[in-house]
């Protein structure tokens, strides 16, 4: 089955390029059939919702419909998009005036959306559509016991991730050391990252960032894999606002898909790794990885 | 120094507020509300709420409109879900949070130029305007009108973002803008037809 792809803003965007790139490698090279949705248009994240609730499910049906178009389901990396269509798609059907609106807001531009299509992660296709094992025997360049902390964030395995566990979640552990890597556990891989909080209330934001980036670096993880171009940003972004009169922590923050990219033998340069703004490089030669 | 009376009277609860409040998405179990505290404990920013999750919960099903509007907690939730998940009485205090945003929002009860709304709106307007929303130029609009000199503190962080080709200009746009502006005049005509 061909996937409707959803990039979402920020994925599609300069800034997580890196994201978007490992992910076309990583589903071309596993047999991953997919194709960008037509004129997708944004999901209206956490901020749409804060203004107008019911225009908010509007937005974000349309891109459900137009992939129910194309007989589709969708695959949708960021974790704001992957939250807000399903929950878009729960709410139609659970709350008949909601259902009414985006039916008729949808209807006046010649769409329908009857729930058939489905949202889904990358995380869940690469685990329960590709497999372990299939992965396992495409990697090229494994990751050589690179210490790896998977992030999971929120909005990916709450409220609506029906692959994988809410508290603790491990399906990007099991990826991960598919590839090579050796995966370290620590208690906040779910907790939140501060999202837009470091913009709005700096001290907030930074209180977040730097008890994540702690626990992961406490536990001796060389490298952070995120799943969200918002999560991956916070960490790697003000890594130097977090010394607080300390060296501050310095630690590349990865997508969990590059880093799998790399293992199924990508070049540094076709995933976005030279778009990092902590270098990569020196890590991945502490464990002999190419970086080509 | 002045006096200031701690204990509201039954009449001055604004039970319109209240009823509001539990007729939200997310609401309908407010009043089956323990108190349990589980959404305060598990929310990772309540330590620097002024009303913790648990409180303003309270607050709100009792009607008390403007504590719970001009508070600070609201514009701290980041939708991590983790009070909605963990609620034993299946309350979605994430979903209540961005009731009280509109609310707020609606009736002006937030600081001005406090980013967290600004940031909601211009989103809102990008979104209309183009369908998708361009990072940098959602930045700049919002820090414009929130905060002019984090404008030149975010300067260096940018250039290290334009330098690793992180940053674009390029504003995106999706093809049938038209059908965007359709879906919302057609949103408007249904909240008035099916008064919602």
């Amino acid at each position: 089955m061909k996937y409707a792809y959803y990039p979402g803003c920020s994925v599609n965007g300069a800034y997580g390029r890196g994201y978007d790139q490992s992910l076309r490698f990583t589903f071309g090279v596993l047999g991953v059939e997919f194709e960008e949705l037509d004129d997708w248009n944004c999901c209206g994240a956490t901020s749409y919702v804060s203004v107008d609730d019911l225009t908010s499910y509007a937005l974000a049906a349309r891109n459900l419909a137009l992939a129910e178009r194309d007989h589709r389901d969708i695959v949708a990396p960021c974790a704001a998009c992957y939250l807000v269509l399903n929950k878009t798609r729960h709410y139609i059907s659970d709350y008949p005036h909601i259902g009414h609106v985006v039916e008729r807001a949808l209807g006046e531009i010649g769409l329908s959306y009857t729930g058939q299509t489905q949202v889904r992660h990358p995380l869940d296709i690469l685990l329960n559509e590709v497999g372990i094992q299939a992965i396992a025997q495409k990697v090229k360049k494994p990751l050589r016991g690179l210490q790896v902390a998977p992030y999971y964030g929120c909005q990916i395995v709450r409220p609506y991730a029906t692959f994988d566990d809410q508290r603790k979640p491990t399906s990007m552990d099991k990826l991960l050391a598919a590839c090579g890597a050796k995966v370290v556990n620590y208690p906040e891989k779910t907790e939140c990252c501060g999202a837009s909080q470091k913009g709005a209330l700096s001290e907030v934001g930074l209180d977040r960032i730097l008890r994540l980036l702690t626990s992961a670096h406490a536990q001796g993880a060389q490298v952070i894999a995120t799943a969200c171009p918002l999560c991956q940003f916070n960490l790697e972004c003000y890594q130097e606002e977090t010394g607080n009169g300390q060296p501050p922590i310095t630690m590349p923050i990865l997508f969990f898909t590059q880093l799998i990219a790399l293992a199924l033998g990508a070049s540094a340069r076709e995933i976005g790794l030279d778009r990092s703004i902590v270098p990569v490089k020196q890590v991945l030669a502490s464990k002999e990885i190419a970086y080509a | 120094m002045s006096l200031e009376r701690k204990i509201k009277l039954e009449a001055e609860r604004d039970h319109e507020f209240a009823d509001w409040m539990a007729r939200k998405v997310g609401g309908e179990k407010l009043r089956h509300c323990l108190q349990c505290g589980l959404c305060s404990g598990t929310c990772p920013l309540s330590l620097y709420m002024d009303y913790t999750p648990r409180r303003l919960m309270y607050l709100a099903r009792e009607g008390f409109k403007a504590e719970v509007l001009g508070s600070l907690s609201i514009w701290l939730c980041t939708s991590c879900y983790a009070c909605a998940m963990g609620c034993p009485k299946q309350i979605n205090t994430t979903e209540m949070m961005y009731a009280l945003k509109r609310r707020a929002i609606e009736e002006k009860y937030y600081p001005k130029h406090f980013s967290v709304p600004v940031m909601a709106k211009q989103f809102a307007r990008m979104v209309r305007q183009s369908g998708r929303i361009t990072e940098s130029w959602l930045m700049m609009r919002v820090l414009m009108r929130s905060s002019i000199s984090s404008l030149f503190g975010m300067s260096r962080l940018g250039l290290r973002l334009f330098r690793s080709r992180r940053i674009g200009f390029l504003p995106e746009k999706i093809h049938r803008r038209g059908e965007i502006a359709r879906m919302m005049d057609a949103v408007e005509a249904a909240r008035k037809e099916f008064s919602v």
